[in-house]
């Protein structure tokens, strides 16, 4: 059984990694500054640096050049994006499009223009630019203009800083080295945070990797968002205690004060 | 400093929020006023998430209630028995505004929900308390003015159910007090306050109890009423900012030593006037915020909502 399992592994195996030889012979080598992100008390952000080469057995192909392109993408989760409308003389929210899947945060970075290192057939595949990687299926169904409130949502986060894309950020040099540094913001969803490294050639990518970084809440902010959601009823009442607790001090303390 | 709020989920400057508190805790000793109402609104232009905002409203209402009641308890100015009966009402009213608050949300129209809340209450409270300093501070200026009568019966008195209210020295029916509280409870869920600014000219006005209970009764029900809203907020929306609750209240216990000082400086009419001129600018800003066009007219909610 274990060794028919096997088999069948290395037989799934073998077309795509003789596809992937096969086509130049290019790999990637990568590493990241950090495979660990802790969001603290004091947490402003924080800046990962990714760094690689390009590991070949041939010299340098001639032809269309080397391009690399990274993204950085966050948890996903399911989204409700809504539009306010003037009503009875003030702004409230009417319409809402549900999307399905969106993630948090999502970085690209490249060392070309994403319109000359990626074409359209390899986007789609691989789900690389921001349209791509947010999941929108049927949203047609819930508003007559659907496109717009995904259009809304990808302007918000970006000026949030939170879906952004930058086309000269990976510096190469000599088609085989590489870094990109990617800010993540201060207001970072907890999760696991893919890492993926595109090499293309003339619109096709040519070999890819993948990392993971880890953002947690660490010391006491994680012990108090945990609490919340675990225990509420604990944290609710816990809130009450130092509520009570600082407001008996504070009449208790400049009581004595006059005194 | 920056400082990120575990359950707001963003980072802030510490120092804004303790000067923040400072300011409020001033105005509340000033005024003798919880500051529940002045302080939610300015998290939420901040961008404190207002559901956020109005939970964490609450707890820091606890605390400065506490420290209030515990002053006037040395008075011996808590009527216990109307608190009970307050209290009653109010816990029946924060239940049933939790519930709609968490209805609202799903609904997605919390936000504007609770901003004309504030519209009315303040643009109401506000215009009765301007119109009503002013009056005593021209009154005050002239001498001979028409005498308040000390004792007036009003219809609420012919309600059944009635009962014994020794500190206040009063024998009503039970039904307008619950109706009261339960009135303020729900504010108290919807709009994060401690309901101070309504329960105590609704106590004075509508219950004819004396001026000298009234402070401290209406604080003594608003902590429990407040600690309901705060646990039951915690349970069901898991709203309660903790980190931003104690930097509020330390700024806020500093500053009303400071207001209570600087409270006595200044003549009654002339802070009442102040307060209502506040509490009415308040107003216009959320008044304002909803009439004109936004800069931005999507948002984006977490999850999926029917």
């Amino acid at each position: 059984m274990m060794l028919r399992t096997l088999l069948l592994a290395a037989v799934l195996a073998l077309p795509v990694q003789a596809q992937d030889a096969g086509s130049t012979g290019e790999t990637i080598v990568a590493g990241l500054s950090q495979n660990l992100v802790a969001i603290t008390t004091n947490f402003t952000g924080s800046e990962i640096l990714i760094y690689g080469a390009v590991k070949r057995d041939a010299p340098i192909p001639a032809g269309a050049p080397l391009e690399v392109v990274v993204t950085v993408q966050g948890p996903s989760g399911t989204l409700t994006v809504r539009r306010k409308e003037r009503r009875f003389g003030i702004w409230m929210n009417t319409e809402s499009v549900t999307i399905g899947q969106a993630p948090s945060f999502y970085a690209i970075a490249s060392s070309a223009p994403l319109g000359e290192s990626l074409s359209e057939t390899e986007n789609l595949r691989h789900a690389i630019t921001i349209p791509r990687a947010i999941r929108a299926v049927g949203i047609s169904a819930e508003a007559a203009d659907a496109p717009v409130f995904l259009e809304a949502l990808i302007r918000l986060r970006n000026e949030d800083g939170d879906y952004t894309l930058d086309e000269s950020n990976v510096t190469l040099a000599e088609s085989t080295l590489f870094r990109a540094d990617v800010a993540l913001p201060a207001n970072l969803t907890e999760g696991e945070y893919k890492v993926r490294l595109f090499i293309t050639r003339d619109g096709v990518v040519v070999d890819k990797h993948e990392e993971i970084i880890t953002v947690n809440k660490s010391g006491l902010e994680r012990w108090i968002h945990n609490l919340a959601h675990q225990q509420p009823l604990i944290y609710g009442l816990l809130s009450l205690v130092l509520a009570v607790a600082a407001g008996w001090g504070a009449s208790a303390g400049f009581s004595l004060l006059r005194r | 400093m920056q400082l990120y709020l575990p359950i707001a989920e963003l980072s802030v400057n510490a120092f804004a929020l303790l000067g923040l508190g400072g300011i409020v805790g001033v105005l509340s000793g000033m005024f003798g006023v919880g500051g529940g109402f002045i302080i939610t609104p300015l998290l939420f232009f901040m961008g404190i998430p207002p559901a956020v905002a109005v939970a964490t409203g609450a707890n820091l209402v606890v605390a400065s209630s506490v420290s209030g009641v515990l002053a006037q308890l040395k008075r011996k100015a808590v009527d216990f028995r109307m608190g009970m009966v307050l209290l009653a009402g109010g816990l029946m009213g924060s239940a049933g505004g939790i519930w709609v608050f968490a209805w609202l949300t799903t609904l997605g129209q919390i936000d504007l929900f609770v901003q004309l809340s504030y519209v009315i209450f303040l643009g109401l409270i506000g215009a009765i308390m301007f119109k009503e300093s002013l009056g005593a501070l021209l009154r005050s200026r002239k001498p001979g003015g028409p005498i308040r009568r000390a004792h007036v019966h009003y219809s609420v008195h012919k309600l059944p159910l009635k009962m014994k209210f020794r500190a206040s020295g009063l024998y009503i029916s039970v039904i307008p007090p619950v109706l009261a509280g339960a009135a303020v409870g729900f504010l108290s869920a919807i709009m994060g306050v401690g309901g101070g600014f309504i329960m105590v000219p609704a106590m004075i006005y509508l219950l004819g109890m004396p001026t000298k209970v009234v402070v401290g009764t209406s604080l003594f029900q608003i902590i429990f009423v407040t600690a309901f809203t705060t646990v039951m907020h915690a349970v069901t929306s898991q709203t309660v900012d903790m980190v931003l609750a104690l930097l509020l209240i330390v700024g806020g216990v500093i500053g009303a030593q400071i207001g209570s000082r600087l409270g006595l400086m200044l003549r009654a009419e002339q802070l009442r006037i102040l307060l209502a001129v506040m509490v009415l600018g308040v107003c216009l800003r959320i008044a304002l915020g909803l009439l004109l066009t936004p800069d931005e007219l999507y948002s984006i909610a977490p999850g999926r909502f029917p």
